[in-house]
């Protein structure tokens, strides 16, 4: 850990307190998703980790680098675009998923769900009553 | 020009990603150069919308405002799930709004933004009415969020896009 020591004080206090609140944040996030009540609010959890949470961890980890290697190191910025192309994806699939299965029939779900807005024919959905 | 390289800007974004892979070589340039040449011939078969960039200006100024509102929505967030989702003064639901844009690369941008704003979940959008259905964890009222959408991001990905 020779190469650490040669850090001057300012750089390691922004990375020390990038790391810190990144990976807080990134906590929090997991924490949320056990305490959170409803599908739909767990989905919000993972997006701490997901936004503030790997920028402030690619900074620090591009600042530390860039000093210790004394060249510019970029390529977190690689990870930061992967991930902030892939995410939404899965998040959109499982939003979608649970909403369509909680409109086709309810599983003892929590929150209520908005019916479908677009005039369809009508479905059995809507003929026969949805018993409990 | 067109033929041979259907998507210059990707396989441009290619070529520099696969050079700050590796070293920067002249082999690594050639074979990055392949790698992303295939990747645009093989992108142009799936014959996707092509995005035509209208104002280059206003892309920084959306990433500044974007930047912005996810700092602010993981504090939120953050706080909310201190306090605990039991906490009387917040309550979540589903949000409905009509959006404008009808171009699909400004749509796929704006549900990147949105997704990414702990706080908001894009649910499910309705390409024939533009209807698009929103998950808000700290929900105050419909109609703020309607104007917040049309006033911050749809204006500006409007500007870019369309």
């Amino acid at each position: 850990m020779t190469h650490l020591e040669q850090l001057p004080p300012w750089a390691a206090i922004i990375v020390a307190l990038f790391v810190a609140i990144g990976a807080t944040l990134t906590l929090l996030g997991g924490v949320g998703l056990v305490r959170l009540k409803s599908f739909y609010q767990r989905l919000h959890a993972p997006t701490l980790g997901y936004s503030y949470g790997t920028l402030l961890i690619i900074l620090a980890s591009m600042l530390l680098f860039s000093l210790s290697e004394k060249r510019p190191v970029v390529h977190e910025l690689m990870i930061g675009i992967f991930i902030m192309i892939t995410t939404p994806i899965t998040l959109l699939m499982l939003g979608r998923a649970a909403l369509r299965r909680d409109r086709d029939r309810k599983l003892g779900h929590d929150e209520v769900v908005p019916p479908r807005n677009r005039a369809e024919p009508p479905t059995e959905a809507e003929t026969e009553d949805p018993q409990p | 020009m067109s033929r041979l390289v259907p998507h210059p800007l990707l396989s441009a974004a290619l070529v520099v990603m696969w050079l700050f892979l590796t070293a920067f070589t002249l082999g690594h340039l050639l074979l990055g150069t392949l790698i992303a040449l295939g990747a645009g011939w093989s992108v142009e078969h799936l014959h996707p919308p092509k995005p035509v960039f209208r104002r280059w200006l206003a892309i920084p100024k959306l990433m500044a405002i974007v930047a912005v509102d996810i700092l602010r929505s993981n504090i939120t967030v953050a706080r909310v799930l201190v306090l605990g989702p039991d906490h009387p003064k917040y309550h979540s639901g589903f949000v409905e709004l009509t959006l404008r844009m009808r171009d699909p690369n400004a749509i796929a941008v704006l549900a990147i933004i949105l997704t990414g704003t702990p706080g908001t979940a894009w649910i499910e959008f309705d390409q024939e009415e533009s209807r698009l259905l929103l998950h808000v964890l700290d929900l105050r009222s419909d109609d703020d969020w309607q104007s917040l959408i049309r006033d911050r991001y749809e204006t500006l990905l409007m500007e870019i896009f369309e």
